[in-house]
């Protein structure tokens, strides 16, 4: 498809210096493939600070009473897991790292439509990532839970405004983000790649993009207006001067459901491009798997009523806002099954992107699984506001999102430093993270049902022994991430050199050198055939 | 912010040749680099833009609606206190410079520079006295007592004051609209002096033309909400 030359005429790879090299050549560049690792030290230092303080407050619910900080702190803990976890973590990671590095390479071509709004949309991220830091100084750390909800928001003396005004400028960062991929994937595929011709993780992307545009201007405005509410007093969410603290809820909700769905997207897009790479076939219901994305992000647009089916509304709501819940099953079903039929008589090969992506179809089918619990309105009655609730959106948001983050690392790493992983550390770290997880956050489903409240900072004896082991899980975990993470940077510095295809991968990507050339392809870039032809194999 | 509103408003495609570039040009065997110039994307980028744009303005006219179904009697009664004349005039104002914005694109088109950029001042100069309007209207309820977290506005029935606070937000958020457009038209007018934005690529004065009828757009809805429901 490329014509590539002899290796001593390769154009130099974009991690080679440029211009004298230096931070400036990184933090000013409009390489897209710049721009990715931007964010991903962007998002590993958050990660691993939310991490930190999920850590805590483990070490904190290990016995009831008070161990290590009171409940005030308690509450900012919390609050502040949430708010960096969700907007400064795990709505940018995949976008951010792998969407930019990977969209234009997957669709041949040689950057995204708009290579200096994208850069842009990285600055507004940092700016937004300063925002939020600020807000930690002076006034005291916001206690509201990354909802916000109010009128406790307008009410709380915490330092509120600012980490709102964050979210706001992060939301910013995130449609410039969704609005240069859309145009992106219009306008860039190479000659040759129809719609149904490009890669499931560009599929992926593609709905992902559309929920950002579509569901973040919302919570944009209600987030103004709470810092309007805030700093004006206009009323709008106050029920002293006539407001509603439920309209707050579904104007929050109405980006925020949306949202889990910009988080998990693209997540499920890199486990259809590690499937049929390591099972060594075609992908299975490549079309139902493509149009199913679009499907979860239209109906997903349309379901945030479940979070509040205790909060007052209509019966006639609660059961459409039910019924439309139940239907996101169905897409996100046809996904698992087709991967599943796709392992069926693959030649499958074990390496750690294959175990991660195994992991995601497991943990996730729990939280998909409990989320059918939560949608269902006389269940969702019980377990709402319990560690339930917590534990199954661990399962779809860590489980789903964060592993699948972790499978496309792993997949793509020899393609984006040109080396080889560490096979044998790798595995151990997957290892270590599926039991910790596991024992991290099933108990929370069993006590969730048992009866223990979220965010409550103490607890009856009785939650002690499954407390106790879900704090010895957070430790294994932990063990397990940091030895993952220290294991890619170091396979990233010394691994052996990857060569242009180590996994056998079909997709475009995989045609060029690693670390890919600046422009990302040694000549022009055709495509004449489906994305995941292995050849042979029907 | 100059460089942030052409970069958002069009002129796609990888920056002139930076070094990046021209060190894989210089090794010869990349096909030499010709940043290309998409019109169609940079136009969808744009109306991608305004739909995220319109849906910002969705929010509040969501808002609206809950509290007018919530406090009919209240909206009408509040609404008395607004200028019909300064609103029906600002409309007017409004919609002049978006016909004056019209001709400034067909202008450029026919390479028409001169009367290009003197509709462009026009525009300007329209949205200018939309401001000025604007401010006397807020001054006068200012006044009155009438502001945002004002004494006066707690102690009026519970609905009026969701009016009035809507009232603030709403026409404060086109208001900074306004202003942003008027930059960008400064902007593309300063570009279309020197000469960089002409007959043959003017997509980003149709961009900013785009933007500017969004504006516009959006005052009309504004009117009807605000000044005709008493």
């Amino acid at each position: 498809m490329s014509d590539t030359p002899g290796m001593a005429a390769l154009p130099r790879s974009y991690l080679d210096p440029t211009g004298g090299g230096g931070l400036k050549s990184w933090i000013f560049s409009t390489d897209h493939k710049r721009v990715g690792l931007l964010y991903l030290c962007g998002i590993t230092f958050f990660f691993l600070v939310a991490m930190l303080l999920g850590l805590t407050m483990r070490a904190e619910l290990l016995a009831p009473g008070q161990q290590l900080v009171s409940p005030r702190v308690y509450n900012s803990l919390f609050t502040l897991h949430g708010v960096i976890m969700i907007f400064l973590f795990i709505i940018p990671a995949i976008p951010g790292v792998l969407g930019n590095f990977m969209l234009p390479l997957q669709l041949g071509a040689e950057d995204v439509a708009f290579p200096r709004l994208n850069l842009l949309s990285w600055w507004v991220y940092m700016a937004g990532a300063v925002l939020a830091l600020l807000s930690l100084f002076g006034g005291g750390v916001m206690d509201t839970g990354w909802t916000f909800y109010a009128p406790y928001s307008i009410r709380s003396g915490s330092n509120v405004s600012l980490a709102v005004l964050a979210a706001f400028v992060l939301g910013f960062s995130s449609i410039l983000t969704g609005l240069n991929f859309i145009t992106t994937i219009h306008r860039m595929r190479a000659p040759g790649m129809s719609f149904f011709r490009m890669p499931l993780f560009v599929w992926g992307l593609y709905a992902t993009s559309w929920i950002q545009v579509i569901a973040t201007p919302v919570v944009g405005i209600t987030l103004l207006l709470v810092v309007l509410e805030r700093m004006l007093g206009i009323g709008f969410f106050d029920p002293a001067r006539g407001g509603d603290p439920i309209l707050y809820q579904h104007l929050f909700w109405i980006y925020s459901h949306p949202a889990v769905y910009v988080m998990i997207l693209p997540g499920m897009g890199i486990i259809s491009e590690i499937l049929p790479t390591f099972a060594r076939r075609t992908i299975f219901g490549y079309k139902a798997i493509a149009l199913s994305s679009m499907a979860i992000a239209a109906v997903g647009y349309l379901v945030w009523g479940h979070h509040m089916f205790t909060a007052g509304m209509s019966d006639l709501s609660r059961v459409i806002f039910s019924l439309l819940t139940f239907l996101v099953a169905i897409p996100t079903g046809i996904k698992i099954f087709n991967w599943v039929a796709t392992l069926y008589k693959g030649s499958i090969q074990l390496d750690s992107p294959m175990l991660w992506a195994m992991g995601f179809i497991f943990l996730f089918s729990i939280g998909g699984l409990t989320g059918l619990v939560n949608g269902a309105l006389s269940t969702d009655i019980h377990v709402h506001d319990t560690a339930f609730i917590v534990g199954h959106f661990h399962y779809t948001m860590f489980g789903g999102a964060g592993i699948a983050l972790f499978a496309g690392m792993h997949y793509w790493l020899p393609k984006i430093f040109g080396r080889r992983l560490f096979e044998k550390p790798a595995k151990w770290a997957f290892a270590l993270v599926m039991v910790g997880f596991n024992t991290l956050y099933f108990p929370m489903l069993v006590m969730g049902i048992q009866g223990m409240p979220r965010r409550y900072h103490d607890y009856l004896p009785e939650f002690q022994p499954m407390h106790a082991l879900s704090t010895v899980g957070s430790w294994i975990i932990a063990t397990g991430i940091l030895l993952m993470i220290w294991n890619l940077w170091r396979s990233a510095r010394h691994g052996e050199p990857a060569g242009d295809n180590p996994w056998g991968g079909t997709t475009l990507e995989w045609q060029t050198t690693s670390p890919p050339p600046t422009l990302n392809f040694h000549g022009h870039v055709t495509v004449t055939k489906d994305p995941y032809d292995h050849g042979g194999h029907a | 912010m100059s460089r942030f509103l052409q970069r958002l408003l069009g002129l796609s495609g990888p920056q002139p040749p930076h070094s990046a570039h021209g060190l894989a040009a210089e090794a010869g065997t990349a096909p030499t680099h010709v940043p290309h110039k998409d019109y169609e994307g940079a136009k969808t980028g744009m109306w991608l833009f305004l739909f995220t744009e319109l849906l910002l303005f969705g929010g509040l006219f969501l808002v609206y609606a809950v509290y007018r179904q919530m406090y009919t009697h209240e909206f009408h009664a509040a609404a008395r206190e607004l200028s019909r004349v300064l609103g029906v005039a600002n409309t007017f104002v409004l919609l002049t410079s978006s016909l004056t914005m019209v001709l400034s694109v067909t202008a450029l088109q026919r390479g028409d520079r001169r009367s290009a950029l003197n509709t462009l001042f026009w525009t300007l100069f329209l949205a200018g006295a939309f401001l000025v309007i604007k401010a006397f209207e807020w001054g006068v309820k200012f006044s009155h007592g009438l502001y945002p977290g004002s004494e006066q506005l707690r102690e009026l029935p519970l609905g009026e004051g969701l009016f009035f606070g809507l009232y603030f937000v709403m026409t404060g958020l086109h208001g900074f609209h306004v202003i942003v457009g008027m930059i960008l038209l400064a902007v593309v007018a300063r570009r279309v002096q020197d000469g960089r934005v002409h007959s043959g690529d003017f997509v980003l004065l149709e961009n900013a033309g785009l933007y500017w009828h969004l504006v516009d757009l959006i005052w009309i809805f504004l009117l009807p909400l605000f000044y005709l429901t008493n």
